[in-house]
């Protein structure tokens, strides 16, 4: 993106803070029932009594907790499945067909069986969230192992390189922006898998709030838990932003969208 | 294993004992079928120790082809390639081999590229590292030896190249088209830079080019390849006194091995 000014960013700001204002607007001219589409002040009252009184971060918590262990088991599995196909064209053809029709089916459909195999536990929650962080990831490793250029396999070959020793010092660092890529998307998709879990059945979490909140048709709380879902996102695909940051670079094209790669997966 | 040829019948060959490479009967194709591609037939020459040989040829005659052989990279379809008297079966660490492109790690710095060859083969590293900063001073690379890739120039990227073909000190240093990348002013540059550090050393080469000229400057001997299917045209010693100078290039001598070049490619249709 090119780099604009200072002026440009209040633009931006006072660009936001007219939707909210019209938003409001609207809503106090149409005389609209909060449990249709609730003002911006309400929700902003809301969110605030939901912070003060700790209900937010005791179910804030439990989110993250399950996100994060999701998306680490997801990850760690996803890494290991994707080497290994990436290395062993036997173990791709068998496998391969089984990660097609996975790759093609709506991941999140599986939820509701899990949660019935899992229980209301964090468990089934942090098993959702590993199957849905498990494909962007699997993907992107194997594209990414595959993706040493024929040129510095033949270097290392040249060199009596082991295959060990080609996956260690050229294929696992050439991969490193894919895997990057990879993780992003994991670390939403494991929140998004984490979240419809909660929707389903569960004894704490946010999502689980959201459904609470949904049965005592308070829409203006339902949407401030929606804003507290949308910064832990921002939050969490910051933090791996900063870490390919400080991991990434050697990598020119980090700007450029290497993530496009598994933008065809399907939740 | 078919023996090598009596060295007698090679007339100006040397001794069997004094060759560094030999290759008899070299053929490789590619593919089969509709798609079969006869990359190298019935290839022989030979190389001695501490001599300077080019091949020559233009795109396509399968110099890479050959190289990969001699790398250990490709097994030929028929015929044996030698390395000291002994077949080539794969990857040998005494070899050194420079790519056509820098073939560079972007994630290692100059120095870490460099010390690649003691990393895969477990070399001491203190010594290793010792010599990596040693060779780069040599090429004029240091002051570098911190940087990455990306912030160098196309030149100094094929310079590191070199100096990681040269690490562990091979016996035989394989280069295919090393400069062909570069714009002609680097690429004399280097050539005088790369006849003054194998008259240092005096190790065996082999170099690839599709340069006429750059076959006649740097070689002792020519070996000219000419296309469909990689056939050897003409071979002979290129007698011109080292160090050779860029304005030895203009004298008659030069001209005279440069004529036999361009008459051997264009008598197989190598030069259109
Ligand atoms: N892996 C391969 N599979 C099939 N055909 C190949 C393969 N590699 C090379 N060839 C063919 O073999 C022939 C020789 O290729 P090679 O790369 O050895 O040529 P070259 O002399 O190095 O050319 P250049 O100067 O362009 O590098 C070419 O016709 C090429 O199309
Ligand atoms: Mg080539």
């Amino acid at each position: 993106m090119k780099r604009r000014g200072p002026l440009a960013f209040c633009l931006r700001l006072i660009f936001l803070a007219a939707l909210v204002g019209l938003w409001q607007l609207v809503v106090v001219a149409l005389d609209m029932p909060a449990f249709v589409v609730p003002a911006p002040t309400r929700v902003a009252y809301a969110l605030y009594q939901g912070i003060g009184s700790d209900i937010y971060t005791t179910h804030l918590y439990v989110t993250v907790v399950e996100t994060l262990l999701g998306f680490a088991l997801g990850c760690v599995l996803a890494f290991l499945f994707g080497s290994v196909i990436a290395m062993s064209r036997t173990v791709e053809y068998y496998l391969y067909p089984l990660v097609v029709m996975f790759q093609a089916m709506p991941k999140v459909a599986l939820v509701p069986i899990i949660v019935i195999w899992f229980g209301l536990g964090m468990s089934s929650k942090v098993v959702s969230a590993a199957l849905v962080a498990f494909f962007p990831l699997m993907v992107n490793t194997i594209v990414g192992l595959r993706s040493a250029d024929e040129d510095r396999v033949n270097l290392m070959r040249s060199l009596a390189a082991s295959r060990w020793q080609i996956f260690r010092m050229l294929q696992l660092p050439n991969a490193t922006p894919y895997l990057f890529a990879g993780l992003e998307i994991a670390m939403i998709f494991a929140l998004i898998g984490a979240i419809v879990a909660e929707l389903l059945g569960a004894e704490k979490g946010l999502g689980m709030y959201m459904q609470s909140l949904n049965f005592n048709m308070d829409v203006a709380g339902q949407f401030s838990i929606l804003f507290i879902l949308a910064i832990l996102g921002l939050t969490l695909n910051g933090l791996i932003v900063l870490v390919r940051r400080r991991v990434l670079f050697w990598d020119r094209s980090r700007d450029t969208d290497v993530s496009s790669v598994s933008k065809g997966d399907v939740l | 294993m078919e023996p090598i040829v009596d060295p007698a019948a090679h007339g100006t060959f040397r001794t069997r004992s004094g060759g560094m490479i030999a290759v008899e009967r070299l053929s490789l194709t590619y593919g089969r079928g509709a798609s079969r591609v006869v990359a190298l037939r019935d290839i022989s020459f030979r190389i001695t120790d501490g001599e300077f040989a080019v091949v020559v040829g233009p795109s396509g005659c399968g110099k890479s082809t050959l190289l990969k052989i001699l790398g250990g990279l490709l097994s030929p379809t028929s015929g044996v390639a030698e390395l000291k008297g002994q077949p080539i079966t794969g990857p040998r660490r005494d070899i050194g081999v420079v790519f056509q492109t820098p073939v560079l790690f972007p994630w290692r710095t100059v120095v870490g590229n460099v010390m690649l060859p003691a990393d895969v083969q477990g070399l001491d590293q203190t010594a290793m590292q010792q010599r990596a900063l040693e060779l780069l001073g040599q090429v004029g690379l240091g002051g570098f030896e911190r940087r990455y890739p990306r912030e160098l120039s196309g030149g100094m990227q094929q310079r590191v190249g070199i100096v990681r073909a040269l690490l562990n000190d091979p016996a035989i240093l394989l280069m295919d088209e090393p400069f062909g990348a570069l714009d002609a002013m680097t690429r004399e540059t280097l050539n005088v830079e790369l006849q003054r550090m194998w008259m240092q050393r005096r190790i065996t080469v082999l170099f690839i080019t599709h340069s006429i000229s750059e076959a006649v400057f740097l070689a002792d001997r020519v070996i000219v390849l000419t296309p469909r299917p990689g056939t050897i045209g003409d071979q002979f010693e290129v007698d011109l006194p080292r160090p050779r100078t860029l304005e030895a290039m203009n004298t008659e001598r030069f001209g005279h091995y440069v004529r036999r070049v361009r008459s051997a490619l264009s008598a197989r249709g190598g030069l259109e």
